[in-house]
């Protein structure tokens, strides 16, 4: 599996991704610059987290202007599996490769801790390693990652099994305590249609070594290493 | 010509900032602070002398990248 990470001014979770990439597939990934109008082959395409120009206007709304993501979209709209990761999933939403909005937290606290997330479907590149139902620990750390929609995407994204990740109680509960931004419905991470874009607020490539508490989100990156060869 | 543009969340959307502004408002003893939305305003100077250009190209500018349409409403005002 070849693999390209997309690096803006301002991401900072790029290296993780990329040891959890190299981690399962032996190679390390081709680091792309935002300025840069071409992608280099690749099975898999990450957009990783971080502050994108400072957050500056909006999370993610720079970033999803820049030369770079034209790219991405046009490798996405090839059937290309995209991987937006905190940032990157903020960048994913306002550059409309995924529907909705990554707004402020609810108690408007940055938050970072381990989180128990619920996975709702195992029907798509990157959680094929898991069973829908399975429960995973994995971090979060962020400050807008309260996903909103309109009711008529919520229920589409229900409806065609577009939601990958919510969060839940360690024993796999939806409740709302868990919850850690006042996202909608508990919403921590969506596919697009064609299924082949995810974008998550919680960070599974920073629970890939045991030495670091768990290996709960290793499962997504060799799942795509399987998928994608 | 300068345009100012104000962008605010849609009124469907919950504003935290805003509430929490209100709570601080209220702790400060200002009493009556029904409501509170926190926005942004955004100067723009344009060669533009035409006001119905001006108009059109900021709207333009808001729908592509100044506003997020999802969560956001804004309106453009033009001085001078």
């Amino acid at each position: 599996m070849k693999t390209a990470v997309v690096l803006f001014p301002g991401s900072n979770r790029e290296g993780d991704v990329e040891d959890a990439l190299e981690l399962v597939t032996g190679r390390r990934p081709q680091t792309v610059w935002h300025r840069d109008s071409d992608l280099p082959e690749a099975d898999l395409i990450v957009v990783p987290g971080g502050f994108s120009y400072g957050d500056y206007l909006r999370a993610g709304a720079m970033a999803a202007q820049s030369p770079i993501m034209r790219e991405v979209k046009a490798a996405a709209d090839r059937g290309v599996p995209v991987l937006g990761i905190c940032n990157g999933f903020q960048i994913l939403t306002e550059c409309g490769l995924l529907p909705g909005a990554l707004l402020r937290n609810a108690h408007l606290k940055f938050v970072c801790r381990f989180v128990h997330l619920r996975v709702e479907t195992s029907d798509s590149v990157f959680t094929r390693g898991y069973n829908a139902g399975d429960v995973i620990r994995v971090p979060v750390a962020h400050h807008d990652g309260n996903y909103v929609a309109d009711v008529e995407t919520l229920a589409r994204l229900r409806g065609e099994g577009l939601i990958a990740f919510r969060y839940c109680a360690p024993d796999g509960d939806e409740v709302g305590d868990f919850n850690p931004n006042g996202s909608a419905g508990s919403i921590a991470g969506i596919l697009n249609e064609r299924r082949n874009v995810l974008g998550l607020m919680p960070h599974p490539e920073d629970a890939v070594d045991p030495r670091l508490g768990n290996t709960d989100g290793r499962r997504m990156f060799e799942g795509l290493a399987a998928a994608l060869g | 010509m300068k345009a100012r543009v104000h962008v605010t969340l849609k009124r469907a959307v919950l504003d935290p900032q805003g509430q929490a502004i209100g709570r601080a408002l209220s702790g400060l003893g200002f009493d009556g602070v029904e409501n509170v939305r926190q926005g942004k305003v955004i100067e723009i100077d344009l060669a533009e002398t035409d006001r119905g250009k001006a108009q059109e190209r900021v709207r333009a500018m808001c729908d592509r990248l100044l506003a997020n349409p999802v969560i956001e409403d804004y309106t453009v005002e033009l001085i001078g």
